[in-house]
């Protein structure tokens, strides 16, 4: 066993003893699947249909631990939230570590353990995987790549082109969490708080959705950018406009006090807990039945409609008090504003 | 509160009728800006009642010259920038602090403070302060001061960019052409100043001042004031952010800002040179004076050739009567303050351009 | 509160903030903060008919020495 303050060496990375133990006796014992034991250079995977989902994402996010999860959580959940809204149940990852010369172990090992308890939480394996390490400075301390496979939904076809006027679009939580929570850590704005990020795999949410109820057209988690970003790429992607009510937006007030005081739109704020599901009208009830009955989705609430496209798409917002604005395209890196 | 907005939209519209033509008023905060903005308070409106956009966001109306002075010191190896993340993106000559390549000099800030302790925290380099900001700001940067000269923190110092509300306003009535009708003012500048402050530009100009607060509901509240005032012909100061706001002010604030600032001609972006419109530190804080320790002369401000924000801001035209409106200028390359705030009169337009062709 | 340092509470954020410009504010009070100090008391009633949140001034005992740095 290492002794705590053992920092990760670039002979670690380098495929010889010091690669060796730290898969065996770091890795492999945390994720307990045949197809990772065998350390082959692939994994070879027997899947239930040829129909199969695929994707990846990189994980970057300071602080590494935060209230609500850590990257290695966020690693899993992301990638497996990914496959879900496409209409997937994941079943595999491959994962991908990066890390700074220097960096603890003890480190490494609690978000190892993120990774694994996230992994087992969601019923997935982790059956491949790589590990490398660049010296200090090439590197923030540690960058994750989790790639995910997914079987597709008997029977489930999403896509943007099945949406039409008059579906409803529902989000199955409060918004605003997971990125407020990152930035009340961040370097230079800490506060304390009771903020928690939402970080969580939504596959068997979605799942039970998708196989109990047929009216669901198109689903998107709203991550970077947050409910903002999503609406508006789903407006461009099929030409329609869209309509929300800020009234019908889940918001915890805690995350709002925290917004207004740095100037930001919540709107705007990351998430890592929810999707948006566009739902022809007759499956909407239905559909927030079905999320109200999960852990994921006790707020869940129907926040607007797909409308008719007057002169070019655009997403609309009517405010508490009875206005209209334009919800924009975020800029992509929100800034706290003073003045 | 419906009720509330209805009434408002009553006394808005009676306002519209009795004046049987256009009605501006002017906001001239850049948080009222946002609000406006964010609560879609213009759709509620009357269409014969239109908000314009004035010079209040402090960080939109800071000189190009500025931005190339902060720029420039980015550049040195020696200093810090330490500046809140409204300025981020505004443009100078030479780009805006985003696109400065050497980012890793640029840290943003939530307070004077925070940029103090930078300097307490890096001995070995210059920490520059970006400090921008109406009265509601500059003593949060006094405050400093003061104490980077009582502990001696000598590698801090300031580059003042903080501005004075009621000059500008008293410049914008006082030019040549103007439509403003009434001003709805700033809730958190009259926190530090006091409502009393814009007394003169009652008695002098003959419009309603009222100040309201950053809720939506106050802010429609803060607009039937005016309107009632407008149709009884009446031009008259008062506050409806009774919460916070007191006819003197925060005489503390008050008292540091004079103890350490004094008031001198300045450049405001879109509209030129504004008299005693800036705040320049005294000579006894010189040390701490940016504009002193890097021998930085003020350049003689460069027209933006083509940009009518001034007229813009006044209510004289509409953004797409400026020529470079939606050409070479644009929320993602703006040159005047009415683009470059992104709640902005320019801005908004652009963005809502659309929308009003159908009304 | 310690000399002119203070810890805020809004709807469970805690902010540091300074009452440097604000002299009279005690504990318990409901302020304005703006770019991390307290610029003015907040008259309850009426924020109350005019504000959604509050902010009020807290005694954040387990974290004081995290206040006072």
């Amino acid at each position: 066993m290492k002794k705590r303050g053992d920092k990760i060496l670039l002979a670690h990375g380098g495929g010889g003893q010091l690669s060796d133990e730290l898969i065996r006796h770091h890795i492999l014992p945390r994720f307990n699947n045949n197809t990772l034991a065998e350390l082959a250079d692939s994994a070879k995977l027997n899947l239930a249909s040829n129909l199969v989902c695929f994707t990846t994402d990189s994980y970057v996010v300071k602080p590494l631990f935060f209230n609500g999860g850590d990257i290695g959580k966020l690693a899993v959940c992301g990638t497996i939230n990914d496959l879900a809204v496409v209409g997937s149940a994941p079943v595999a990852l491959a994962l991908s570590l990066i890390i700074e010369e220097g960096f603890e172990f003890e480190l490494l090992e609690k978000i190892l353990t993120s990774i694994s308890k996230a992994a087992g939480i969601n019923g997935v394996d982790v059956v491949t995987g790589d590990t490398k390490t660049v010296e200090t400075g090439a590197a923030d301390k540690i960058f994750i790549n989790t790639a995910g496979i997914g079987v597709r939904l008997d029977g489930v076809d999403l896509g943007l082109h099945k949406i039409t006027t008059g579906d409803k679009i529902i989000i199955n939580g409060t918004i605003g969490e997971h990125g407020m929570t990152i930035i009340s850590q961040r370097e230079g704005i800490k506060f304390q708080s009771q903020l928690r990020s939402d970080c969580a795999g939504l596959a068997g949410l979605t799942c039970q959705l998708l196989l109990n109820t047929s009216g669901i057209k198109f689903m998107r988690d709203p991550t970077r950018g947050g409910l903002a970003a999503t609406l508006n790429e789903i407006s461009r992607g099929n030409g329609l406009s869209i309509k929300i009510k800020e009234a019908d937006v889940p918001v915890n007030p805690t995350v709002q006090a925290a917004a207004d005081m740095l100037g930001f739109d919540v709107l705007t704020i990351a998430n890592e807990g929810k999707f948006v599901a566009i739902v022809a009208p007759e499956s909407t009830t239905e559909c927030l039945n079905i999320c109200k009955n999960h852990s994921l989705g006790k707020k869940a609430s129907i926040i607007g409609e797909v409308v008719e496209t007057r002169d070019a798409p655009m997403v609309e917002i009517e405010t508490k008090i009875g206005g209209k604005r334009i919800v924009q395209m975020p800029y992509g890196r929100e800034l706290p504003r003073i003045c | 509160m419906l009720e509330k907005i209805y009434k408002a939209q009553s006394l808005m519209d009676a306002a519209c009728k009795t004046l049987g033509r256009q009605i501006n008023i002017m906001e001239v905060c850049g948080t009222h800006t946002v609000s406006i903005f964010r609560n879609g308070i213009r759709s509620t409106l009357p269409k014969q009642m239109k908000l314009l956009s004035g010079p209040g966001c402090p960080v939109c109306v800071t000189d190009q010259s500025y931005i190339d002075a902060v720029l420039a010191l980015a550049d040195c190896d020696d200093c810090l920038i330490a500046t809140y993340g409204d300025m981020i993106r505004v443009p100078g000559r030479g780009g805006s602090l985003e696109t400065k390549q050497s980012s890793a000099n640029i840290k943003v800030v939530l307070s004077s403070e925070d940029a103090l302790q930078l300097a307490k925290d890096n001995p070995k380099k210059i920490i520059v302060f970006v400090a921008v900001g109406f009265e509601t700001t500059a003593p949060s940067t006094a405050v400093a001061v003061k104490e980077a000269a009582a502990d001696s923190t000598d590698n801090f110092c300031i580059l003042s960019g903080h501005k004075l509300v009621v000059p500008a306003m008293r410049a914008l009535l006082s030019g040549k052409n103007h439509n403003i009708d009434a001003f709805l003012c700033p809730g958190h500048v009259s926190v530090v100043i006091g409502f009393g402050a814009f007394a003169e530009i009652v008695e002098h100009f003959g419009r309603p001042c009222v100040v309201a607060g950053f809720e939506p509901m106050q802010i429609i509240e803060g607009l039937s004031e005016i309107s009632k005032q407008l149709t009884a012909g009446k031009a008259e100061l008062k506050s409806i952010y009774t919460a916070v706001v007191t006819e003197k002010g925060n005489t503390t604030a008050q008292k540091i800002i004079a103890e350490c600032f004094e008031p001198v001609d300045g450049y405001w972006r879109g509209l030129g040179k504004i008299e005693k419109s800036t705040l320049r530190l005294k000579e006894k804080y010189s040390r701490f004076d940016a504009l002193k320790r890097f021998n930085i002369t003020e350049e003689p401000h460069e027209d933006m050739s083509g940009c009518r924000c001034g007229e813009v801001l006044c209510g004289l035209i509409e953004p797409p009567e400026c020529k470079l409106f939606a050409k070479s200028c644009t929320p993602q390359s703006p040159v005047g303050p009415c683009m470059v705030s992104s709640e902005g009169t320019c801005a908004a337009w652009f963005k809502y351009g659309r929308e009003r062709k159908q009304n | 509160m310690k000399g002119d340092k203070a810890v805020v509470d809004a709807m469970g954020n805690r902010w540091r903030t300074r009452t440097t410009l604000l002299p009279e504010a005690k504990l318990g009070d409901l302020v304005l903060i703006h770019a991390g100090f307290a610029i003015s008391l907040v008259d309850e009633e009426e924020a109350k008919k005019t504000w959604q949140l509050i902010a009020e001034i807290d005694d954040f005992e387990e974290t004081s020495n995290k206040v006072s740095g």
